[in-house]
């Protein structure tokens, strides 16, 4: 507890200053003149140096033995609909903020715009802004407005800094998402309408007091969650709901991919965890049957389709259908080594697909393709650029030693508890994802280079050093998961705990007799994590 | 109240007895009407001196001043404790009022509106300078019709008693035909002119008829009177089809004013031949007064109808926002475009009317307050990159503006996101409380389906960001260095700032609102007991002379058998 208050003493407000910062940012580079193209840049990446350090500070600071919302900071902003400006941090949202915090800096470092700098910078210093809202905000009226705050930035990032049909995958990005979002304020809408009708008149955005209010009736709970699930299953992307993905994906400049795959996808998974389980306790448990089927789906379509690609940007992008297909899976096993296990693949993703992102950017800049079948044998021509593509490809496989494989087992192991055979069929989408990495990287990297691939020049130092904290995490998290599990799990366990408490006579599978839980806990918790026996 | 006084008093007395008029409530209309026709003086006198500037100077001071004669009302209604220019809290009581014998009304949504028309005229005048001078025409007629228009609707945003919104609605529309019209050089404005002539004074027809026929069910016209009426006796068979025939035609006509589908069709020839400046004014004002009209006679006045007026309004407003935004998506003239946009916001409003309730008329004045400046300014941009002779409205003129005027594609981009309806824009907050009006009023399903037709209108606004901003430049797009008129300019600068803004910090807005409810106030005591012999006449004879004693400060329940009806008087 004493942490908590020292925390909480802080003088220093730390939370907003993340949302403010990349604001503040992004006016300054408004402000400035078109021509001073460095300033640009220079603005653009202090601020997200300093977002970054805010976020590091923040885990630092950060008490691992309170599940609750911490370094809570409130003020009212719209009295006569009772919103507040309310931002908190708790061991769910604790590690997607840090990514943030991280991937946005690189992003930035990785990739330059090659026209129209200012407005380029000024959006994607503005996305951060956005996505730190989403992920911080303890009301779902700012929850909401982060969320659509994303879409602006990135439509204009697609649309006018991307390849190709960059105007055809900008407008069905916008438009899946805008579909999605319009339904949730609906239900936001009514949700504030019908729990601020239960506290006698007026409405009420505060997540804690309607999540704890329980006014709804079962069938407005299950309505509402739909509504919501509307949302966030075009933004994870869920299976029937991914059409807008590989578009955007493939279209989108480097740093609008890696933001776009390693932060924006997690925003619907989020989502999923801390509005859909949180506020609709009962109808999650109703849908879970269904959620997990879409989400083992996707995760078989998704590398399916994957392996079939002869583009190797919309490979990765099908590959992040596949992997976000475990996350969804392992939050609605509804227990704690599922919802964990979310959170991690939710991370991991971000960091691995963040970096093969950079990495095809790198490869577009110097062959301006990504078409397979224009490329071979670069293993010879650039052996670093290689190891590097096959450190991170291994680690999104899910090689045991490296982060990707964290997440991968927790979802499963929870998901097993949960619905056995569904965990089966799921275990085959790692296999799957093998393949079509092996695939494409046997086909890219191996042979003979061909004329046009003979001059391809190896990784700059200064492309290499972006790529250095990725490395790093991605063996850290692979090798030694204890210290961030130990911060995810007590706020898990609350929320499972919530759901228990809410749904009358539900119990978490996997906690039933409570001895299946403990290897993980304590595995975790002594180090001899699962994927220590590798 | 008031006509029933007129009507009968010269048979009791040689004394003919006016009602009390409190002028300083008339103030805002006053100041417009006498600007308008001051104006018309001044430029048959002097017009060839001053010209455009100086017009254009006079109608944005005559608006700021109706504005600002209107504060010390809004203190009043609002009964700040302290004074504010002429209110005195000691010397007047706080509070709603009417005046005029109760035929016009002061409350915080007439006020509330007459700022905003005020405000939106002195806007719209600085687009109409923008063009006239770029154009070199130098008419007076622009400036002085916006005024007198405005005033029209300002009878219309207070009108207590529907023969006075009757008479707004003409004074309204009357300027507004010619300013379709005043384009001499395009043939189109003259045909939109007339064809927004031909179907106006349709749709005025019918709003008589209905206002008839009402009178018939209710023996009044007053909405004092028929609101007490309506509270005291239950209507029943013929009369209550009277009534019910009443209201469905003074919809029809309120909603052809407002451009709701079925009553649409008017609206993207018009928009499409009128000067852009007039539509501008047409696509603000005309609807701001037009649907306080509405929440006028529907939610004030017939809210013991309100179950049989709902769901008409609810086929509108579906109608409206489906139909705008399908037809919208497949427009190639930007000027149609956005009237069908505008037909889709108007669905939007109708969300607001159709919850009739306190949180609803709420959603109408957020909207209203925000789509005005939205309009105004999108239409601005609109008419500047026309250029000369305000003809080049096609989709291939915006393409590639970003890059040859990045200012004034910035400009568009921002409102167009905001009707949109994005946030930080004041067009978020605008579809935000028409939502809450509908999930309140238990039609949750209109709010989905009034959101999901806002995604495919955010489709067309898209294609137009889109091509402004990802196409390169091609034959039609303007020069670079498309002058932007400074008039014009700071139009643009204050709708962008006004949409931020509200965007920003929705807190000002909604605490005005929120003090803003259109109320019925009954005509003060004393203005009756004015009217001499009347508490002496035998109940007899006030049987006789019509259902004058129904409302007013006698709640007498009055069989209006004078009037011609045959309403039982069941309680």
């Amino acid at each position: 507890m004493n942490g908590v208050l020292a925390a909480q003493g802080l003088s220093f407000p730390i939370l907003p200053a993340l949302v403010f910062i990349p604001i503040i940012g992004a006016l300054i580079i408004a402000a400035l003149p078109a021509r001073r193209v460095e300033l640009h840049r220079l603005v653009a990446i202090a601020s997200a140096v300093v977002l970054g350090a805010l976020s590091v500070w923040l885990l630092v600071a950060f008490d691992p033995s309170n599940p609750g919302l911490q370094f809570v900071s409130s003020a009212m902003w719209v009295e006569a609909l009772d919103i507040k400006f309310v931002l908190g941090v708790d061991g769910i949202s604790l590690f997607l903020v840090v990514l943030t915090g991280i991937l946005f800096p690189i992003a930035l470092f990785a990739a330059k715009p090659e026209h129209s700098e200012k407005g380029y910078y000024f959006w994607l210093t503005l996305l951060g802004a956005g996505c730190m809202a989403v992920f911080l905000a303890g009301d779902l009226f700012l929850f909401f407005l982060g969320f659509e705050l994303t879409l602006v930035p990135l439509y204009f990032l697609i649309g006018k800094w991307g390849h190709g049909r960059r105007v055809y995958a900008a407008n069905k990005f916008f438009l899946f998402t805008m579909a999605g979002s319009a339904l949730m304020l609906v239900c936001i809408v009514a949700l504030a309408v019908l729990d601020g009708a239960g506290e006698g008149g007026g409405v009420t955005f505060d997540l804690v007091r309607i999540a704890e209010g329980g006014v709804l009736s079962e069938t407005a709970q299950r309505v509402l969650f739909l509504g919501f699930v509307a949302a966030f299953a075009v933004k994870v992307p869920v299976f029937p709901f991914h059409t807008w993905l590989p578009d955007a994906h493939t279209e989108a400049p480097t740093a609008g991919s890696v933001d776009l795959a390693g932060v924006l996808l997690k925003l619907g998974t989020y989502g999923f965890i801390r509005y859909g389980l949180y506020l609709f306790p009962e109808a999650a448990v109703w849908a879970a049957p269904a959620l997990i089927s879409l989400g083992l789906i996707g995760i078989i379509y998704g590398a399916v389709v994957a392996a079939m690609q002869r583009n190797l940007k919309r490979l990765v992008a099908y590959s992040s259908v596949s992997h976000m297909g475990f996350a969804v899976m392992g939050i609605f096993a509804l227990n704690v080594e599922g919802l964990e296990g979310s959170i991690m693949q939710m991370v991991n993703h971000g960091i691995i697909t963040g970096a093969l992102f950079i990495l095809l950017g790198y490869l577009y800049k110097r062959r301006h393709t990504y078409e397979i079948s224009e490329l071979s044998g670069l293993q010879k021509v650039a052996p670093v650029f290689a190891g590097l593509f096959t450190l991170f490809m291994l680690a999104s496989i899910g090689v045991p030693g490296l982060a990707g494989f964290v997440g991968e087992f927790l979802i499963l192991l929870g998901t097993f508890l949960a619905h056995r055979w569904w965990a089966v069929v799921a275990a085959v989408g790692v296999i799957l994802a093998a393949l079509y990495m092996l695939w494409a990287y046997q086909r890219v990297f191996h042979g003979e280079p061909s004329e046009a691939n003979r001059s391809f020049k190896d990784i700059k130092l200064a492309e290499f050093l972006p790529l250095v904290p990725l490395i790093g995490l991605v063996f850290f998290i692979g090798l030694y998961p204890k210290p961030i599990l130990e911060r995810i799990e007590p706020s898990v366990q609350l929320l499972v705990e919530h759901i228990e408490r809410q749904v009358p006579g539900f119990e978490s599978p996997g906690t039933q007799d409570g001895s299946e839980l403990q290897p993980v806990a304590s595995g975790a918790g002594s180090g001899s994590s699962p994927e220590g026996g590798e | 109240m008031s006509l029933s006084i007129l009507a009968q008093t010269p048979l009791l007395t040689e004394q003919i007895p006016t009602p009390v008029v409190s002028w300083p409530a008339l103030l805002p209309l006053i100041v417009m009407a006498l600007g308008g026709l001051l104006l018309l003086t001044f430029a048959s006198l002097f017009g060839r001196r001053v010209g455009t500037p100086f017009f254009t100077w006079w109608t944005v001071m005559t608006g700021l001043i109706a504005f600002g004669t209107a504060v010390p009302l809004w203190a009043q209604v609002q009964g700040w404790d302290r004074r504010v220019l002429w209110w005195n809290p000691e010397q007047t009581p706080a509070g709603a009022f009417s005046t005029v014998g109760g035929a016009f009304g002061i409350d915080g949504f007439s006020v509330l509106l007459t700022m905003l028309i005020a405000l939106a005229v002195a806007v719209c005048a600085l687009v109409m300078a923008g063009t006239s001078e770029r154009d070199g025409e130098r008419h007076v007629e622009g400036p002085a019709l916006l005024i007198l228009s405005a005033t029209g609707a300002m009878v219309m945003v207070g009108a207590n008693d529907l023969i006075v919104l009757f008479l707004g609605l003409e004074v309204l529309s009357l300027a507004v035909y010619v300013l379709a019209a005043m384009n001499l050089r395009r043939v189109q404005s003259q045909e939109a002119g007339l064809k927004y002539f031909v179907l106006g004074a349709f749709s005025s027809a019918f709003f008589l008829y209905g206002i008839a026929l009402v009178y018939g069910g209710t023996g009044s016209t007053s909405l004092v009177n028929i609101t007490g009426f309506l509270a005291d006796n239950l209507l029943l068979g013929s009369s209550s089809v009277l009534v019910l025939l009443g209201i469905a035609l003074m919809v029809a006509g309120l909603a052809f004013k407002v451009a709701a589908v079925p009553f649409h069709s008017w609206s993207p020839d018009v928009y499409d031949g009128a000067p852009t400046s007039s539509v501008a004014f047409m696509a603000s004002v005309v609807k701001i007064a037009a649907f306080a009209g509405m929440v006028r006679v529907l939610v004030v006045g017939f809210d013991t109808f309100a179950a049989d007026w709902r769901p008409i309004l609810q086929v509108l407003a579906v109608l409206s926002l489906v139909g705008g935004a399908l037809v919208a998506l497949v427009q190639t003239n930007v000027k149609r475009l956005l009237a069908y946009s505008s037909i889709s916001h108007a669905g939007f409003i109708l969300l607001g009317v159709e919850a009739a309730s306190d949180t609803g008329t709420r959603a109408v004045l957020v909207y209203l307050v925000a789509y005005t400046f939205l309009v105004i300014g999108s239409f601005a941009v609109v008419s500047i990159v026309g250029r000369s002779g305000d003809g080049m409205h096609s989709l291939d003129s915006y393409r590639g503006l970003g890059r040859v005027s990045p200012a004034l594609a910035g400009t568009f981009t921002i409102l167009l996101l905001a009707q949109a309806g994005v946030p930080f824009t004041s067009g978020f907050y605008a579809k935000f409380y028409a939502v809450i009006a509908a999930v309140d009023a238990q039609s949750a399903w209109l709010a989905v389906v009034a959101m999901l037709s806002a995604v495919i209108a955010a489709y067309l606004y898209l294609r137009l960001v889109v091509t402004m901003w990802f196409v390169a430049p091609g034959d039609q797009t303007p020069a670079p260095g498309l002058p932007i008129p400074a008039t014009t300019g700071v139009a643009l600068v204050v709708c962008v700032a006004v949409t931020l803004f509200i965007g920003i910090t929705p807190g000002p807005l909604t605490s005005v609102v929120d003090e803003a409810p259109p109320v019925v106030v009954e005509p003060p005591v004393e203005q009756v007991a004015d009217a001499p012999g009347l508490d002496g006449l035998p109940p007899g004879l006030l049987d006789a002379l019509g259902g004058g004693g129904a409302g007013g400060q006698d709640p007498l329940t009055v069989d209006p058998g004078g009037a011609g009806t045959p309403a039982g008087g069941a309680p």
